[in-house]
């Protein structure tokens, strides 16, 4: 097994577009790494540049000790599965699985036995025989994977592997992937552009947008301590309010006139200094007035179940906070928010990135 | 999805029927049952008089030699015509279906001969061809090899061959095209990754997914030998020399036409009439439901 390094990677279209502008990021081996961001981003361009799909047009990716740039695909040493599953649709999902092992010459009885192993552990035993279009979406998925696995490859690669399926059968599915990656600890290259995926699954959550990384970390990292305002309202739902603010002084902002302490600012900014304030919906206490507090008029509440979120504006600006259901009762028209200072988030409205502690 | 229009009135359905159902009966069935009569009737040479006879044609039909040497000629005009047309614009249609430069005005040069009327085309290779006229002949010669399709019948054959083909492969090219447009490229990136080359990629997953347009062109092509290279035969060796290119279509012409045996020249029509019926009902039987994945 082997972990993925990229240097500086680029990929330049035909007429100059650059859909990947220099990333450089290092993937250990064995673990599970999320490519998470918008459409367009170009997360699938880079996966599609580490499987060999696409040329590099600058930088390096290196696979385990090798620099790949030059490499066929099939020389690789991975195995990718595609969001539209791309089985082959003359062959059983025997021959499907079989097909890589069979032309690497890989003995009758070796592809046998691994190509049963990998049925057993994705519960496909019995539609061995059977062609993909009398199978089900989250079947085709499985036979999908099991072509991955028989390989044994060094790096395994997803692209969008679940966007294809219903609800239900992407949450089963998903903690089906996150088992079966830890039991067979093979390196994890996986594109998303759905959170909560990049979430539950990563050991180490890259957030990419406009063809750049905006930050990489542990899932809980970057939850936490989002790096730049695009990240902060990416990660997480519903996503985390913005407010325009000003700087009061050390520890202290002013929004709409309302003051509240910060733990996590910078040093140096000078008072009147405009700032983003960032605050999660579920880390708003409503009710009691705590260390610092904002008002916010309700517009409407939406429920959903275990939960309600109040919309409304703070300071003219929209905002929604999450709380139990039943913690506020549902026709409160005028909210008071307590405000933990560890859960302020602050923003330069420039460059958009984060101002805290150094 | 089931269309249906209500109609008021019993009449307007038929009324609307109608042009199409005269134009069948008319064009298709009448001169069909026509033939079918005439193949039991026997014609004195001048016309004017006419027996009936029974299966007597078909008789004498199958006691010709000349007829089992124009199934032969047919068998293998067609098989040839076949394999040769559908492997060129088989691989004409693979390189056409990569990103090229100008591949627009490529895909629309090669459409061209199909709009070409085969006698015009039998006509352009006979040119080409000719012994002593043909701009071709003249290097073939110097070859070494005594080209000479008015005499030597297999030259004679391979000369049609090569113009039937020619107008034929345009026609399965589109289709080849289309079937490799309608295969997802993520199939093939799969299999690039499983560790298939170009060629094996080819052979193993891209032709087994083209089969049904394959199928469905090998019976397309043999029913064009059949049948439209009429004029490329008759333009380019008139069935000659002696018979030796004569197909079963271009024996219903000679026989009736030059040889004014219109009985036995009918006998000829049903059984071609035959073939034709089997040849569609192997294409909707298995086209349409076999040859799929």
């Amino acid at each position: 097994m082997a972990g993925v390094t990229l240097d500086t990677v680029r990929k330049i279209y035909a007429g100059n577009v650059e859909a990947v502008k220099g990333v450089s990021l290092d993937i250990e081996d064995g673990s599970f790494c999320v490519l998470v961001g918008p459409s367009g981003c170009g997360k699938s361009t880079l996966l599609r540049m580490i499987a060999g799909l696409e040329t590099i047009s600058g930088g390096t990716v290196k696979i385990g000790d090798r620099i790949v740039n030059q490499i066929e695909p099939a020389d690789r040493d991975i195995a990718m599965v595609f969001q539209n599953y791309a089985l082959y649709p003359h062959m059983s999902v025997y021959d499907n699985m079989a097909y890589g092992l069979r032309n690497r010459g890989t003995p009758k009885d070796e592809i046998e036995k691994r190509v049963k192993e990998a049925a057993r552990i994705l519960a496909i035993e019995s539609f061995l025989a059977r062609k993909p279009r009398q199978l089900s979406g989250g079947q085709r998925q499985r036979v999908a994977m099991g072509r991955a696995i028989v390989r044994k490859p060094q790096v395994f690669l997803f692209d969008e592997p679940l966007s294809n399926l219903d609800a239900k059968l992407r949450v089963q599915m998903r903690v089906e992937i996150k088992r079966l990656q830890k039991a067979l600890g093979v390196t994890s290259i996986y594109v998303t552009h759905d959170q909560v995926e990049a979430m539950t699954l990563s050991d180490k959550l890259v957030v990419m947008s406009g063809g750049q990384i905006e930050q990489v970390g542990s899932p809980a990292d970057v939850y936490r301590r989002p790096e730049t305002r695009f990240v902060a309202t990416f990660i997480g739902s519903p996503p985390m309010n913005i407010l325009p603010g000003t700087v009061e002084g050390p520890g202290r902002v002013s929004v709409g006139g309302q003051s509240i302490a910060v733990t996590d600012m910078r040093e140096g900014l000078s008072a009147g200094t405009p700032v983003e304030v960032g605050l999660r919906p579920e880390d708003v206490q409503a009710g009691s007035a705590g260390v610092s507090a904002l008002t916010m008029d309700v517009d409407f509440v939406e429920e959903l179940g275990a939960t309600q979120l109040f919309h409304g504006k703070v300071a003219g600006a929209e905002f929604v906070v999450q709380a139990s259901t039943g913690q506020i009762p549902a026709d409160t028209r005028r909210l008071t928010l307590a405000i933990d200072p560890a859960n302020v988030h602050l923003f330069d409205p420039q460059t958009t990135k984060r101002l805290g502690r150094v | 999805m089931e269309k249906r229009a209500i109609f008021s009135s019993k009449t307007l359905p038929y009324l609307l029927l109608l042009p199409q159902l005269a134009i069948t009966f008319i064009f298709f069935y009448w001169p069909a049952s026509q033939a079918i009569w005439q193949s039991f009737l026997l014609e004195d040479a001048f016309g004017l008089s006419s027996e009936f006879v029974g299966f007597e044609n078909y008789r004498t039909l199958f006691e010709q030699p000349e007829y089992y040497r124009a199934m032969v000629t047919t068998a293998v005009f067609s098989t040839a015509v076949a394999i040769l047309s559908l492997s060129c614009a088989l691989l004409l249609a693979s390189q056409a279906d990569k990103q090229l430069r100008f591949g627009q005005g490529y895909k629309t040069l090669l459409i061209w001969p199909y709009a070409v009327a085969p006698a015009i085309a039998g006509v352009l290779w006979i040119f080409m061809f000719h012994p002593t006229l043909g701009m071709v002949s003249r290097p073939i010669k110097t070859m070494g090899i005594d080209w000479n399709p008015m005499l030597n019948a297999n030259h004679a054959m391979i000369l049609l061959v090569f113009a039937a083909t020619w107008k034929q492969i345009s026609y399965n090219f589109l289709f080849f095209l289309a079937g490799l447009q309608a295969i997802p490229k993520s199939v093939i990136e799969a299999a690039a990754i499983d560790g298939a080359g170009p060629l094996r990629r080819f052979w193993t997953i891209v032709f087994p997914l083209l089969s049904p347009t394959t199928f469905f062109l090998i019976v397309v092509t043999v029913v064009y030998v059949f049948f439209e290279t009429f004029g490329t035969i008759d333009a380019v060796t008139g069935g000659g020399p002696a018979g030796q290119t004569t197909t079963l279509v271009y024996k219903v012409y000679s026989d009736g036409r030059l040889g004014g045996d219109l009985g036995s020249s009918a006998a000829q029509s049903v059984i071609l009439m035959l073939i034709v019926i089997g040849l569609t009902a192997i294409q909707f039987r298995y086209v349409e439901r076999k040859v799929q994945y």
